[in-house]
């Protein structure tokens, strides 16, 4: 897939970004109701579940899960400070931060689930 | 460096197709004068707009390999990094001919946005005494600069999803006057852009920012528009919007 010339920049990057994770994680919002209901069917339904999400794979669907919420955060956080401190410095610093944050985040949460 | 540069150029109007040309390379040539000499050598009939050709205008904008740009401003060399040029009309524009857009849409929507200025005073009074550290001085400053060239507006995603949409020009237009401490129409001003087709629609993609060649910041400026227009919302102030 190309980008058009014209959005090809880090502010487009990042609306795309944030904008993405939101999607995925409200995709993601029934499957984790779902998880919870189990407990209502009972604690060996649950505990069943639990004990595949200690694999390996879930681990990873789980980091990307934490990429996207840390992503989604620090992209609401760059929109406070582009509409409240309004500096085109900061926002660019935003960015990179931003995106730093999130993949951080995933990185640590990878290596306390190992 | 080659002698020549391959370039090709939109023709016709909504409808139409790319023609190739090879102009001669000169140094420090600019993407206008590419275009200047193929109307002067190659084929008289086609169409495109300038006037300064110094960057002060704001009427020779296209778009350039796939971003808007100022073109009198726009060096070849800076652009074409391997030897070639794509240059068509703005975005976002009807196109009259060639690379000349029907820039009426643009204009209106800075009328609309209540871009012009509401004055106090008459000439029998004495002048408003601002001093250049004040902050709304400033503020205003930070987009007065604007040459209207319409880059912005090419460069905007909600202008094309939202025919509608004011632009990030007349939102910019609009800030600078709402920080005019001598301008006395900002309760109209801000009920203008505050509807759907206003500054809430923006979703600070940044385009603008990115390709304005004065180096504004129309994300900014609308970025306060939102301040003020909610401040005023909760003194019921907009009641005079659509």
């Amino acid at each position: 897939m190309k980008v058009a010339a014209h959005r090809n920049h880090p502010h487009y990057w990042a609306f795309v970004l944030h904008r993405a994770s939101g999607l995925l994680l409200a995709l993601f919002l029934p499957a984790h109701f779902y998880v919870l209901g189990l407990a209502i069917e009972g604690a060996a339904t649950l505990d069943g579940f639990l004990s595949w999400a200690e694999t390996p794979v879930a681990k990873l669907f789980e980091t990307a899960l934490v990429i996207l919420l840390a992503a989604h955060l620090t992209g609401g956080v760059r929109l406070l400070i582009l509409e409240f401190v309004g500096s085109r410095e900061s926002s660019r610093i935003a960015v990179a931060v931003g995106t730093g944050i999130a993949v951080c985040t995933g990185l640590i949460f990878l290596l306390n689930g190992t | 460096m080659s002698n020549t540069i391959k370039v090709s150029v939109w023709r016709g109007a909504e409808e139409g197709e790319f023609e190739s040309f090879e102009v001669p390379r000169q140094p420090s040539q600019t993407v206008l004068d590419v275009i200047t000499y193929i109307q002067r050598n190659i084929d008289t009939t086609l169409s495109y707009r300038f006037a300064c050709r110094v960057g002060v205008c704001g009427s020779c904008a296209m778009t350039v390999n796939g971003r808007p740009r100022w073109t009198c401003r726009t060096h070849v060399d800076k652009v074409a990094t391997d030897g070639t040029l794509q240059v068509a009309p703005l975005r976002n524009l009807q196109v009259v001919k060639d690379l000349a857009c029907e820039m009426t849409d643009f204009f209106d929507k800075l009328d609309r946005a209540e871009g012009k200025f509401h004055p106090t005073k008459t000439r029998h009074d004495d002048f408003d005494f601002i001093t250049p550290d004040d902050k709304k001085r400033k503020q205003a400053s930070a987009g007065i600069e604007c040459i209207g060239c319409g880059v912005c507006y090419a460069a905007c995603d909600v202008v094309d999803w939202n025919k509608d949409y004011l632009g990030p020009a007349a939102l910019n237009r609009a800030w600078t006057l709402v920080n005019d401490e001598r301008d006395g129409g900002n309760d109209v001003r801000l009920a203008a852009v505050a509807g759907d087709a206003g500054c809430h629609a923006c979703h600070s993609q940044q385009g603008c920012v990115e390709h304005c060649p004065k180096h504004l910041s129309p994300t900014h400026s609308i970025a306060g528009l939102k301040r003020e227009t909610a401040k005023a919302a909760f003194k019921g102030l907009l009641g005079g919007s659509d």
